[in-house]
């Protein structure tokens, strides 16, 4: 097994070694990334402001919307598919993924399904408007003739992802190295197999729920119209029972690449890798009982609303569980701050933050105030950016030595560390403030009450896009050049992957290696 | 890879695409009929039941309950569309006859169906109505006018804390849904006209 990738472009096209994969994988979701990061900036830069200036209120309409789908189903879950595929055999100890050749397809008709997506931009009636939820009927009778594109869009993605599911879920099971019990697996693949079974549970559910909304469309079903004897309701009902457990699969692989680096750079082992293990499978059997807390305000029955409440409010225990496992993992050990590390402490803090407003309106009553005001706007990007994003940005400073065999410039990843860390914050915790005051979310003009916080937070998200511009340079400069790495990479690093050389070599574990 | 892992793989293969396809004909087509079933049980999405059979009771008129009755028009429908009463006194088990005046403004045939909703949800399960224009689609000529009939009893086992109930219909157009009543309704015309033009002569 000497030999190495093949020449040229078809190397990317035909490939089916999954480094080769997770590769196109994250260089995917980078670029999503920034295009969902500038649909972003059109919307802040809209709302620097109160009144109109630079978009018409069905364009900003339709920025939302794009921001919302590329960001989840184009850049956080494609970047946790790319880790997934590197990370993934080389922990385990495999050759490859399990099922090389399905990979290369899940990953080549991401690409396709986006560019349709992306394409309805330019369409007549214009992008899909409706918001990243696609609430019926706003996006079946009222919504722009090119929600039938973002359907098949949808689709793909979700094609992409079960398969992506399968694979993980197959190498995982079948292809650990001898000796390597499930309770000896990193926490990563630990997370990673629990978010693959999310995957394969809820996707189908996605693909269900855009099924009905292309039939009442251009069938005559009415399962969302209330004229034909369906409910819009039922809708929301469908929708979140695959959204809420959807949040966890952006999350869940997060908690893996955390509980890898915090124990590195601590230089001591997690402090309960059971406890985190059962903590992740109670998150995410919880994920599916919680959905309803999206609803509180559609009419629910005070039984109902305290039904969801509690068991809302019971997700904080697993958490809190992992939480408090970082945090005594942290405690005694003798800590260094390279760039990897500064983005998973800042995950530990940002994320509780996030998780708290989180409980905040998991409190029914409550809720009918804060319910589709900036205030949630700003719980999920305090879950989704330092949740999902910053573990995404620390893995790569942390792998990314493994995979190019060159060492990051540490000065340069502090100071994107630094400058996304007070975007971050600048952007999005004034929305708690607009939030509470009552602004409402998804509007181009607001009252001008509210209109100190959204020029802080525009200013805050110029500073945190031109942060991650300068992630891209880093990125590129490393894989270019640097001081060489060794195979550890890091003093405290433990696990299969730091056993063979950086780079890694094109072909791993070809023999399987000796887990004690 | 040995023959054995391939087959283990395979195995994991097969159980996850059964749990995608099981989870896909669950959100197809069990979540929706699942969900109705739901609301007719607990009232929960305002929808009344179908026609009811009366049963003899006595009426209870220790009790006075308010009925009110909104009519609307869902977007696109032109037709004039309001309760000829908007409040009744009722007394739980007495039956009452009331109606919706319907009027289409338009100079096409249409078919408008009228969804209703009832509010409070612990209200729903003691409403019964006994003829419902609502069971039915509505087929108007241009500029006709017409009394939609509804009748109804209020059960006498209402849960006591419920003092006032809201029925509200919204009228939807569906003339493109139901081209045969356009037709029927067409002839009907014609045949007036024939009749009027004999008449006539």
């Amino acid at each position: 097994m000497a030999h190495g990738p093949a020449k040229g472009f078809t190397r990317w096209l035909y490939t089916t070694n999954h480094k080769d994969i997770g590769s196109m994988y994250l260089w995917f979701s980078f670029a999503m990334f920034f295009l969902g990061g500038f649909f972003a900036l059109v919307i802040r830069a809209e709302l620097f402001q109160p009144g109109l200036q630079i978009v018409e209120p069905n364009f900003f309409n339709q920025m939302t919307t794009m921001h919302g789908l590329v960001m989840v189903f184009g850049a956080v879950m494609p970047a946790f598919v790319g880790l997934a595929n590197w990370m993934v055999p080389m922990m385990i100890g495999a050759p490859d993924m399990a099922l090389p050749r399905m990979n290369n397809w899940s990953f080549w008709i991401l690409p396709f399904a986006f560019a349709m997506l992306a394409s309805t931009l330019f369409m007549e009636g214009g992008a899909p408007n409706f918001g990243w939820t696609f609430y019926a009927p706003l996006s079946t009778t009222y919504a722009p003739a090119s929600v039938t594109f973002f359907i098949f869009a949808v689709h793909i993605m979700g094609a992409s992802s079960i398969m992506g599911a399968i694979n993980i879920i197959a190498t995982i099971l079948n292809m650990r190295a001898p000796g390597m019990t499930l309770m000896k697996m990193p926490l990563f693949v630990w997370t990673w197999l629990i978010t693959a079974y999310l995957l394969i549970a809820v996707m189908p559910v996605l693909a269900g729920v855009v099924t009905m909304m292309l039939m009442d469309i251009h069938f005559g079903t009415s399962f969302f119209d209330a004229a034909g004897g369906g409910d819009p309701v039922l809708f929301q009902h469908v929708f979140w029972f695959f959204g809420h457990p959807e949040v966890y699969i952006m999350i869940l692989p997060a908690f893996g690449v955390v509980s890898a680096i915090i124990p590195t750079f601590a230089r001591k082992p997690l402090f309960g890798y059971s406890s985190m293990v059962y903590a992740t499978a109670s998150i995410a059997f919880l994920s599916f009982i919680v959905w309803a807390h999206h609803m509180f305000t559609v009419g629910m029955p005070l039984f109902g609303e305290l039904v969801f409440m509690y068991a809302t409010m019971l997700i904080a225990i697993p958490t809190g569980v992992k939480v408090f496992n970082w945090v005594t993992t942290m405690f005694k050990g003798s800590m260094t701050f390279e760039t990897p590390m500064l983005f998973s402490i800042a995950f530990v803090i940002l994320f509780t933050i996030g998780g708290f407003s989180g409980l905040m309106l998991a409190i029914a009553p409550a809720d009918f105030q804060y319910h589709d005001t900036y205030f949630v706007v700003a719980h999920f990007h305090y879950v989704l950016v330092p949740g999902a994003i910053f573990s995404i940005t620390a893995a790569v400073y942390y792998w990314l030595p493994k995979w190019s065999g060159n060492m990051y410039d540490e000065t340069m990843g502090k100071a994107h560390f630094w400058l996304a860390f007070i975007g971050l914050n600048v952007t999005f915790f004034p929305m708690h403030f607009s939030g509470l005051a009552g602004m409402p979310r998804r509007i181009p003009d607001y009252n001008p009450l509210w209109a100190d916080w959204n020029m802080i937070s525009s200013v805050g998200a110029f500073l945190f896009g031109a942060a991650q511009l300068l992630f891209l340079f880093i990125v590129i400069r490393t894989i270019i050049g640097g001081k060489k790495a060794t195979a550890e990479v890091w003093e405290g690093s433990h696990g299969l992957e730091w056993t063979v050389p950086s780079p890694a070599p094109y072909h791993t574990f070809s023999t399987p290696p000796e887990v004690k | 890879m040995n023959t054995q892992e391939k087959q283990a793989i395979r195995k994991s293969i097969a159980r996850s695409l059964a749990l995608v396809v099981a989870m896909f004909v669950f959100a197809m087509w069990v979540m929706p009929p699942l969900y109705n079933l739901f609301c007719e049980v607990t009232g929960l999405n305002g929808k009344t039941k179908g026609q009811y059979v009366p049963v003899s009771a006595e009426v209870d008129t220790s009790r006075l309950i308010t009925v009110q009755f909104v009519g609307t028009n869902n977007e696109n429908m032109t037709w004039g569309f309001k309760p000829k009463d908007f409040s009744l006194q009722v007394h739980p088990g007495q039956a009452v006859v009331t109606d919706f005046i319907a009027h289409n403004p338009s100079n096409a045939i249409m078919v408008g169906q009228a969804i209703p909703s009832l509010v409070p949800h612990n209200a729903t399960d003691y409403f019964h109505k006994t003829e419902c224009f609502c069971f039915n689609q509505q087929t108007l000529a241009p500029g006709e006018t017409a009394n939609l009939g509804l009748q109804f009893i209020v059960d006498q086992e209402v849960p006591r804390g419920v003092n006032t109930i809201t029925l509200s219909y919204t009228l939807f157009d569906v003339t493109e849904a139901f081209p045969e009543a356009v037709a029927l309704k067409q002839r009907e015309l014609e045949e007036k006209e024939n009749k009027n033009i004999l008449s006539v002569r």
